[in-house]
């Protein structure tokens, strides 16, 4: 196979943990409430279309995105809406809900659940942007960019490739992995229908190496697909990052604060890609996603197909209960994930796993001075300084901060991670990126 | 000969400044804090005389560290006469300590509330609440707020100049700068929780539930009840105490009053008869019963108020 590509500067490879790997998606049954947070999507909220005792079918429009950047939202269930409140989310937050009682499982009439493969792309790039609108689609990787933004290309730009990410660098999770080994021909459908709205005639798969059976499945059905390869990638953490895999694949760079549009690639998920896939030849909007619920003392760690809204409480149970000794749960991976405030919080479009970490690892160690190892720059996948920057941040001297590009920062921990003296680098940057950020808003106002 | 011709040279690009401009310097702390809007003591002096001239007024001039005092020196400098302002205080709107707000997750990142605000709610899960990690304490400049580490807050003390600092620094909008008040007596609402009172109170006993009933209390319209939290009008406010006496969760506080005498209330008409012990009892337990909570809340609010108390003292 010789050298696999990868991309150029930093990175790291934290022990990988697919406990999951092998594990066949499941579908569970659905939980008596669910809980469907009105901002589920980077941008504006949706904006609820329903009110306390409605009945709603599953697939129905619950939630209209207004604003340019923001997604519609689907019951996921069919039922009564027991009511609109504020709930807590996964920061503690209380933002709005549709809170909705389930009353057994009616899809509305329109909408295919069957299994059955469709292959028809007799679609426009209008209609399947369109579709893929009306579905409410967003970024599956966790992101949760609304899908339907990043199709419309600007004027006086041409995407070339359309890149796929079936990375899945972060530790743990094996949502994606297996979603490309039990829906790979639906993916590869997604994928066309994806080529056809930005109008580029070629696609390549980005997949680690450490899924040789996802590789060799992927691989093989797309010979049967025009314009489609797929691509094996050295195991390096933040890989899926957009401008990581666009750099390992294309050997392109994108500039500071551009878009990947900018050197002609458009990044999107395999989770994405299947969900345009059901949008679009079922006619089924974005209700359901695969999660991974992991970690080392589960009893049972799977990957579940679970609707939007089940509180994850419902997903830890089907793994057989939380281990005892688990001091936090993680909404993602290990690397990005975010500590979760509560197991009452509900799965959202971005839900990509569940991690419930045992309580020895789950502590900071205790921070030590900064010998000057240099490792974290060494690591930095965007070429920054963290120990730089983290000074800055420290005492207070935005202005420099904003000077050494920390906006660049994508927030992957690598620099974190790396470091001997356990200096919390990431805290400080994501410090600096909300302070410049506010600097750079008021800048813009005047 | 170059001595020569920079002497004239200075003298014809002389640049003329008021002489007033250098006494007003003078006369202010010097602190330069900016808690007069302006960006330090000398940009202050520039601005006042120049108004001072032009419009022959110093409104909008206030010099918070200097007081009255440094404000009335200025006023006779530019030849003019000011009202006197009332001192305000640096005020902590939050009372969710450990014990009013218990901990449901605990955070271990870097000690900056403006970051752990855009990370998390709170330890106690109240997303209005005090993160008690100290930016107010880092911005001021004069050593006069700290954290208790008995209860995990800020609180204010005497060096309080109300530059308005802390106010910026605080991230959750929790401090506010209200009128000292006569003999250092103030009350405000010990809150900013905007959910409603179901929702608040799950997550701290203290919270303002904005039930209403301080509004109504009140005799002279200085409570508003805006989303489900009760804010005092300190313009308004006679400091009558009625308003705490009502509050069911405690939240609004009393500072530096005397201690009420603990509160018998014996109904008129037990009252002349009223000598045995046992009878006196029994009144108190059907009052207890008729206006639940009203006792504990004043037994609280003592509490609170004896313990900022002690904290000045120190």
């Amino acid at each position: 196979m010789g050298v696999l590509k990868t991309f150029a500067l930093g990175g790291i490879h934290p022990p990988e943990n697919k406990l999951s790997a092998n594990k066949y998606i499941e579908v569970l049954p659905l939980a008596d409430q669910m809980v469907i947070p009105l901002g589920q999507n980077l941008g504006a909220p949706s904006k609820a279309l329903v009110k306390r005792g409605d009945k709603v079918k599953a697939g129905q429009l619950i939630g209209k995105g207004e604003a340019f950047i923001s997604a519609n939202l689907h019951s996921p269930v069919s039922g009564t809406v027991a009511k609109l409140d504020n709930v807590v989310d996964a920061s503690g937050f209380r933002r709005p809900a549709i809170i909705v009682n389930v009353e057994g499982d009616e899809w509305l009439d329109d909408i295919d659940t069957s299994d059955e493969l469709r292959t028809s792309l007799d679609f426009t790039p209008e209609e399947i942007i369109q579709k893929v609108k009306d579905a409410g689609i967003v970024g599956m990787g966790g992101a949760t960019f609304p899908t339907h933004v990043k199709l419309m290309v600007p004027q006086g730009k041409k995407a070339e490739f359309l890149i796929i990410n079936g990375v899945e660098c972060e530790p743990y999770l094996t949502a994606d992995h297996r979603l490309m080994l039990e829906k790979g021909d639906e993916i590869m459908v997604g994928i066309q229908l994806l080529m056809k709205a930005l109008k580029v005639e070629k696609a390549i798969i980005g997949i680690e190496n450490n899924k040789p059976d996802a590789i060799a499945h992927m691989t093989q059905l797309a010979k049967s697909y025009s314009g489609i390869s797929v691509q094996a990638l050295q195991v390096k953490y933040p890989q899926g990052g957009e401008k990581q895999l666009i750099k390992a694949l294309t050997n392109r760079e994108v500039p500071s604060a551009k878009l990947p549009i900018e050197v002609g690639c458009v990044v999107q998920n395999v989770g994405t890609a299947f969900a345009v896939y059901e949008a679009v030849e079922k006619n089924k909007p974005l209700v359901e996603r695969v999660i991974t619920v992991t970690g080392k003392a589960v009893r049972k760690p799977s990957n579940f197909k679970v609707r939007i809204g089940t509180p994850i409480k419902h997903l830890i149970h089907a793994a057989e209960g939380m281990p005892e000794n688990t001091g936090k749960i993680i909404g993602g991976g290990p690397m990005m994930g975010k500590a979760l405030f509560s197991e009452e919080v509900p799965v959202v479009k971005g839900s990509s796993g569940i991690l419930l970490m045992p309580e020895d690892e789950s502590h900071r160690p205790d921070e030590g001075p900064c010998i000057r190892c240099s490792k974290c720059t060494q690591v930095c996948p965007m070429g920054l300084e963290p120990y730089l920057l983290s000074r800055y941040a420290r005492i207070g001297r935005f202005e420099k901060v904003e000077e050494e590009r920390v906006m660049d920062c994508i927030e992957c921990g690598s620099c974190q991670y790396t470091c001997p003296a356990n200096i919390p680098l990431l805290d400080y940057l994501r410090l600096g990126k909300n302070k410049v950020g506010a600097m750079i808003r008021a800048r813009n106002k005047r | 000969m170059s001595a020569v011709i920079l002497y004239f040279v200075a003298s014809k690009f002389k640049v003329y400044e008021d002489p007033k401009i250098d006494q007003v310097e003078e006369v202010l702390p010097s602190a330069n804090c900016g808690g007069c809007g302006f960006p330090g003591c000398r940009a202050f002096a520039e601005n006042a005389v120049k108004q001072a001239k032009d419009e022959h007024s110093l409104e909008g001039f206030f010099c918070p560290v200097g007081g009255n005092e440094v404000m009335q020196k200025v006023a006779s400098i530019v030849g003019l006469e000011i009202k006197e302002q009332a001192p305000m205080i640096a005020v902590v709107r939050c009372n969710g300590t450990g014990a009013h707000s218990p901990e449901k997750v605990k955070f271990e990142g870097v000690t900056s509330c403006s970051f752990a605000h855009t990370l998390y709610a709170g330890e106690g899960g109240c997303q209005y609440g005090c993160l008690g990690l100290g930016d107010c304490v880092d911005a001021c400049e004069f050593d006069a707020i700290h954290i208790n580490p008995e209860r995990g807050l800020p609180e204010v003390n005497d060096n309080c100049t109300a530059c308005g600092a802390c106010v910026i620094a605080c991230p959750r909008d929790i401090i506010e700068l209200r009128k000292k008040g006569p003999r250092d007596r103030r009350i405000f609402v010990s809150c900013v929780n905007k959910e409603k009172g179901a929702a608040a109170k799950k997550n701290c006993e203290v919270a303002c539930i904005g039930c209403g009933k301080c509004e109504k209390v009140c005799n002279f319209d200085a409570i508003t009840i805006n989303s489900f939290l009760a804010y005092i009008d300190f313009e308004k406010c006679t400091l009558c105490r009625k308003c705490v006496e009502v509050c069911p969760t405690s939240a609004i506080w009393e500072v530096n009053f005397k201690p009420r005498k603990p509160k018998t209330e014996k109904p008129k008409s037990a009252d002349a008869s009223n000598k045995d012990l046992e009878v006196n009892l029994v009144a108190q337990a059907i009052e207890k019963k008729a206006q639940p909570g009203e006792g504990e809340a004043a037994k609280t609010k003592e509490k609170g108020s004896e313990n900022l108390k002690n904290k000045s003292e120190k």
